[in-house]
């Protein structure tokens, strides 16, 4: 009896220390440690507070958007229209407080746009079986267009009667400081970390990109929960797409372009698979933590912009690299 | 009374007729081994009464009365339970998730319920200590040996009180000693009164544990007899088609 208890409880001391230095995400979490450190004795702007508000908040819109992604990859799928979601719903935001409505219609529209495309991309990708990625790349189209649509190609920077509240929800920091969008993305991170490890929805989300046909047989609603996936994905575009205008103070209609390929670059160096069954939250965050302080410290270090892609890139290489070696050992 | 009685019961994908104009009924506590060939549409029939496809015709009743299953989980309510034929299991899931996926345990109030880990932990091992079976209800599936995986989609039909338990292939793929355990347990459902389809290739199995065996060939039902009255012999003949009908 003794040993049959024992022997579960030593088995699960030992994978948790195992888990840990196997796991994606605790070497990249090492790797964003390091490369701080790194910069803050090779750099005097580094470790400015004016630097550091600046990587915080630059990490959040990426990673919001990263942690909706994170739902569609983990069924197994992908969403390339965030980008363009992201600029349509700052786009309706800007010109529904532009027309005089309040900042909360505004909010509303915005919302109420993304949720609607989510679920355009969600309802043909599950219920008529067309592939993620061609309904995405189209809507990728679709939605910058339609954003063009709206605002006639304009920039818009006057929102109307509620001007103010708009700036300050993007651009303020209401507590200790810290600049609101990251008290947001915090906020969605945890919400994202409670709803996967927590929920049943998050439970049959993982069932789905670990074998969709099983999940089907034993009764997961497969096709209700994609939509919802993709609409949620659509809705973090759409967030990310209003604290972003709240930050600048103006939309333009090429806001957000190629930002679809730096979100699923945070996911996957995050730690997420892109055959589905694997991510996480938190993961999502670290991701988009490492892309932007690359991107930060090289223009610190004096090196050409140029050069940014192939930082990204090497990033991205280097984390599927990782999930490789992994997988050989084991099967090995 | 028969605890499940099918009429006329037909199945098709397109233009193939998976299962064609087939009737049976099925005693509680009894042990029913349906065989056939590769494609005879064993599967087909199984996934009907397990609420994963409609019938295109035909009406399925239990305890007397018509029984409409529009998902797995209607059929589960009324007490049925399956085993699938590649045992639907989620590699990169535990087996206790595995055993409760699609009906998972959860606690606390009203909207704010979660999954209740422990609970599926404790139940999940008290099944595979029951099946005998070496798997632990943490690890995940994705690391298991064959009769592990038998025995994480076993456990499943284990969960709650079910009156008829379909098994498609169980003893597929796993050890001598395991297949005596599924057996024992096929006969431990049966001395319950649970109504047990076991699909299998395997001729001995069948003779040993089933108390009828029906035949189906090409979708059609061609043989529906008691074990006393037939033979390995008869049922090979039946589901090459060397002997046509009985
Ligand atoms: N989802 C489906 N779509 C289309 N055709 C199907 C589907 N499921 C089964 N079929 C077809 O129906 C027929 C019967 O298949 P079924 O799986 O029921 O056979 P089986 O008796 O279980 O065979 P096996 O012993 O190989 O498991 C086959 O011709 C198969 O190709
Ligand atoms: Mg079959």
């Amino acid at each position: 009896m003794a040993l049959t208890i024992d022997q579960p409880i030593e088995h699960k001391q030992q994978s948790l220390a195992a888990r840990l230095f196997a796991s994606q995400t605790f070497w990249v979490v090492i790797a964003v440690i390091l490369a701080c450190v790194f910069l803050s004795f090779a750099t005097d702007a580094f470790a400015t507070s004016k630097n550091l508000y600046n990587i915080t908040r630059n990490i959040t819109f990426v990673a919001i958007i990263a942690l909706g992604m994170t739902f569609v990859i983990i069924t197994g799928g992908i969403d390339l229209s965030v980008g363009s979601v992201l600029c349509l719903s700052s786009m309706i935001l800007a010109v529904t407080m532009h027309a005089g409505y309040s900042i909360e219609v505004g909010i509303l529209a915005s919302i109420a746009t993304a949720l609607a495309i989510g679920a355009f991309n969600g309802i043909l990708i599950a219920y008529l079986g067309f592939p993620p990625f061609v309904v995405t790349l189209g809507m990728l189209s679709i939605a910058r267009s339609l954003a063009m649509v709206a605002s006639n190609n304009t920039v818009v920077f006057q929102f109307g009667p509620d001007h103010a509240k708009l700036l300050a929800l993007g651009g303020g920091a209401w507590v200790f400081g810290i600049a609101n969008p990251v008290l947001y993305m915090i906020l969605l991170a945890l919400i994202t970390g409670f709803i996967l490890r927590w929920t049943k929805f998050g439970r049959h989300i993982f069932a789905i990109g670990g074998n969709e046909h099983a999940a089907t047989l034993t009764g997961v609603p497969v096709r209700q929960i994609k939509v919802a996936v993709y609409m949620i994905s659509a809705l973090s575009a759409g967030i990310a797409g209003i604290i972003q205008t709240g930050w600048l103070g103006a939309v333009t209609t090429n806001l957000g372009t190629g930002m679809e390929l730096q979100v699923i670059a945070a996911t996957v160096i995050g730690g997420a698979n892109l055959a589905g069954g694997v991510g996480t939250a938190f993961g999502a965050i670290v991701g988009a933590a490492l892309i932007e302080v690359i991107r930060n410290s090289l223009g610190l270090l004096g090196i050409n912009a140029f050069w940014q892609g192939v930082f990204i890139g090497g990033a991205i290489l280097l984390a599927v690299l990782f999930d490789r070696i992994r997988n050989f050992r084991r099967s090995d | 009374m028969a605890v499940l009685e099918l009429t006329n019961i037909s199945r098709h994908f397109g233009a193939i007729q998976a299962v064609n104009d087939v009737s049976l009924s099925i005693e509680p506590g009894q042990v029913v081994g349906l065989m056939g060939d590769n494609g005879a549409g064993k599967s087909t029939l199984v996934k009907m009464i397990a609420g994963n496809f409609r019938p295109s015709h035909g009406t399925m009743h239990m305890d007397g009365k018509e029984l409409i299953l529009h998902k797995p989980a209607e059929a589960r309510q009324h007490g049925i339970e399956i085993v699938h034929q590649d045992l639907a299991l989620c590699n990169n899931l535990t087996a206790a998730a595995n055993v409760y996926l699609g009906r998972e345990l959860r606690r606390g109030v009203g909207p704010f319920r979660i999954l209740d880990y422990a609970a599926m932990y404790k139940r999940a091992g008290q099944l595979f200590a029951e099946l005998k079976s070496e798997t632990r209800p943490r690890d995940l599936v994705k690391q298991m040996s064959g009769g592990q995986r038998q025995a994480v989609a076993i456990a499943r039909t284990m969960l709650s009180q079910a009156k008829i338990v379909l098994m498609d292939e169980p003893t597929a793929a796993i050890s001598v000693r395991q297949v005596a355990e599924v057996l024992n347990l096929i006969r431990h459902l049966r001395d319950q009164g649970i109504s047990v389809v076991l699909i299998s290739h395997r001729m001995p199995d069948v003779f040993t544990v089933a108390d009828r065996v029906i035949v189906m060939r090409r979708g059609r039902k061609v043989a529906d007899k008691t074990i006393a009255s037939s033979s390995p012999e008869e049922v090979t003949g039946l589901i090459t088609g060397a002997i046509e009908q009985v």
